[in-house]
């Protein structure tokens, strides 16, 4: 088994090399692709089987001794997000194939490098996931970093090379200040391998800890959009082409968070921030769906509730408790399949009306009733409607902050659920302007919408086009994903809680890597 | 733990002068900002290294010293062709950006404009009030 797990940052590199060659022959590089996250997905799952027990899959790049080398690591937490960004991958580049097929290959992505430069990504994600020192989370990040930079200024229209010189600068910090957080790691620590950064943290002085600690945080919860670090985000996905702003909404935040996790849970398990990170989880729900209140383009409001749930992750993480980890990890599973498959949707409302500015949609439901169905289903679900995944994640995490017995935490808890009250506005805003007003009424305006700010950036309006099957398949398959996650949601919240549970036991992780 | 005063200098002057640049309005300045910033965090690895040794290669020839740590070294050799990489992008990324300016004569930094205006749509007189980024005369000191 442990074979397998160099292969999921292998294939992609590989897959892209292939598509590359293959450039200018569209149809082997789709191929390519797909195979290629096909077959990553296939080991995800192989991975969860493989370490759902408990164990841990430890491999030993090069063959030298584990504290030296560099360490490949998945336990729980890495196998399920593994797994699941794999499976978003790969029904996200079934939509842009199909959006490519339909175009003609030539309209928004250079299909050329489109196809090698997401799988560089998908293995940037990956390698983030299985890393087992610091230094190979850098470059994992600076992988899908790289790669990202080419995907949101793919096409080189002037709105996309402005929004894109803004995520790129703003990256660049987060990864010069992460890049000096593993210089002042190693020279505090003498390791880079996590597990005994672990061991050998708690004997540092403890302002040593929690400067390496507050860097460490900085540089991540810029990448994880954290509230005051999350400036960037809305004013630079929305401009992408569609898929790559979906993939970008479920993935790239998220493997912040999930290095926010390690942090807290492996490196750094003392509870000294907790206090900080639950402060900040609660500005940054708050304060991101104040923003998407406002926003009249559907993208961008959804960014701006990406930006609210990551508060929700943060909330989880900062509890510093087995529950509230647990529920981080199955809201974080639930929310990489929800935002993105709002981001496809809003992609195909795009396509099919030409705009995603809800003061010039109408009439949507009754123009097309499946995309009613794509967008209501994942709308409800993100909103934390009963039934759906949502509620079962922000039940849990309410849950585990109440049990914390805090003022503090109580404080969060109430901000949380007045979020997931305000996240229902503008998502229902959408539905009933976009698709409940009848498209003769769009010239008179709505009270609803008369105080939206427009994106200044963005043409009105683009040409509609026609929605290619694979588009409305893949955005399909990730409405059924994400219900799925509900219907599954007992084994898979039990997982979560067994990988919350090991997180929060650090030594585990530590004798695991080490063998000791 | 010796550390060489001068090489902290260096880094502390690289990093006031790179984070001078990143804030300036031109993405030229903001690339040579990224560059500089780049090499102080090199600067900064290296001397978190401990002090100069040796060159770390098994079996050669024992000098009486210690050898000197080759992980930071690696760390910043991997910075480097990172930094490289990305500084190659910007660059290229800003000659799109210039060409589409000129043509477009769209001369002014948006994204910076969206900042001071709150996010407002943009009116006409604000665009004339902006100045070129190109014909802009140096009024530096």
């Amino acid at each position: 088994m442990t074979a397998l797990v160099p292969l999921v940052v292998i294939l992609p590199i590989l897959g892209a090399a292939g598509a590359l060659i293959a450039s200018g022959r569209p149809r082997l590089q789709r191929t390519l692709a797909a195979v290629t996250l096909t077959i990553v997905l296939g080991i995800g799952v192989a991975l969860i089987a493989a370490v759902a027990d408990g164990g841990m899959l430890v491999m030993p790049v090069g063959g030298w001794p584990v504290p030296f080398g560099i360490v490949l690591v998945v336990d729980r937490l890495s196998a399920l997000l593994l797994t699941v960004s794999a499976a978003v991958l790969l029904a996200v580049l079934v939509f842009s194939i199909g959006q490519g097929i339909a175009d003609g290959d030539d309209r928004e992505a250079p299909v050329s490098i489109f196809y090698p430069t997401y799988l560089v990504l998908a293995a940037g994600v990956f390698d983030a996931f299985i890393a087992g020192d610091l230094f190979n989370l850098y470059v994992g990040f600076e992988i899908l970093l790289v790669s990202s930079y080419v995907l949101i200024t793919v096409g080189g229209t002037e709105p996309r090379i402005r929004a894109g010189t803004t995520y790129i600068v703003v990256s660049l910090v987060s990864s010069t200040l992460f890049l000096a957080a593993v210089g002042a790691v190693y020279a505090a620590t003498g390791t880079v391998n996590m597990a005994q950064i672990a061991e050998r943290v708690a004997v540092l002085p403890p302002g040593v800890q929690v400067l390496l600690h507050v860097m460490l945080l900085v540089a991540f919860g810029i990448k994880a959009a954290v509230f005051p670090l999350a400036f960037w985000l809305p004013d630079s996905y929305p401009t992408a082409i569609a898929p790559v702003t979906a993939v970008f909404a479920g993935l790239l935040t998220k493997v912040g968070v999930y290095a926010i996790l390690r942090t807290e849970t492996t490196l750094f398990p003392g509870p000294e921030l907790n206090p900080v990170l639950l402060v900040v989880a609660g500005l940054t729900m708050l304060v991101g769906v104040l923003g998407a209140i406002a926003q009249a383009d559907i993208k961008r409001m959804l960014s701006f509730t990406l930006v609210s749930h990551i508060g929700y992750l943060i909330m989880g993480v900062g509890l510093g408790t087995a529950a509230g980890t647990a529920a981080a990890i199955f809201y974080t599973v639930h929310h990489i399949v929800v935002q993105t498959t709002l981001f496809l949707t809003a992609g195909l409302i795009e396509r099919r009306a030409g705009t995603t500015t809800i003061t010039r949609l109408g009439g949507l439901l009754a123009a097309s009733p499946l995309l009613g169905v794509l967008y209501l289903v994942p709308a409800l679900n993100l909103g934390g409607i009963p039934p759906f995944s949502g509620f079962l994640g922000k039940l849990g995490l309410l849950e585990a902050g109440a049990a914390a017995n805090d003022p503090l935490t109580y404080v969060v808890v109430g901000v949380a659920t007045l979020t997931s009250l305000l996240t229902l506005y503008p998502l229902v805003r959408v539905w009933n302007v976009s698709f409940w007003r009848p498209a003769a009424q769009v010239r008179e305006g709505s009270r609803l919408t008369e105080e939206l700010h427009q994106d200044p950036f963005r043409p009105e309006t683009v040409g509609t086009r026609s929605l290619a099957a694979p588009m409305v398949l893949a955005t399909g398959g990730m409405v059924v994903l994400g219900v799925a996650i509900t219907v599954l949601a007992g084994p898979l919240y039990q997982y979560a809680t067994d990988a919350g549970a090991t997180l929060q036991d650090w030594p585990v992780y530590v004798q695991g890597v080490l063998g000791r | 733990m010796s550390v060489s005063i001068a090489l902290l200098g260096a880094m502390a002057v690289l990093y006031a002068c790179g984070v001078y640049l990143l804030l300036d309005k031109s993405v030229t300045r903001i690339i040579i900002g990224v560059l500089l910033i780049g090499n102080a965090t090199n600067l900064l690895l290296l001397s978190l290294a401990g002090p100069p040794g040796a060159p770390p290669i098994a079996g050669s020839s024992g000098s009486s010293g210690a050898s000197s740590d080759p992980l930071p070294q690696a760390l910043i050799l991997t910075a480097i062709v990172i930094t490289f990489a990305v500084s190659a992008f910007l660059m290229a990324l800003v000659y799109r950006s210039w060409r589409l300016a000129q043509e477009d004569r769209v001369e002014r930094d948006l994204a910076d404009v969206a900042v001071g205006q709150g996010d407002q749509p943009e009116t006409e007189e604000a665009a004339a009030d902006e100045e070129s980024e190109f014909d802009r005369p140096e009024a530096g000191p």
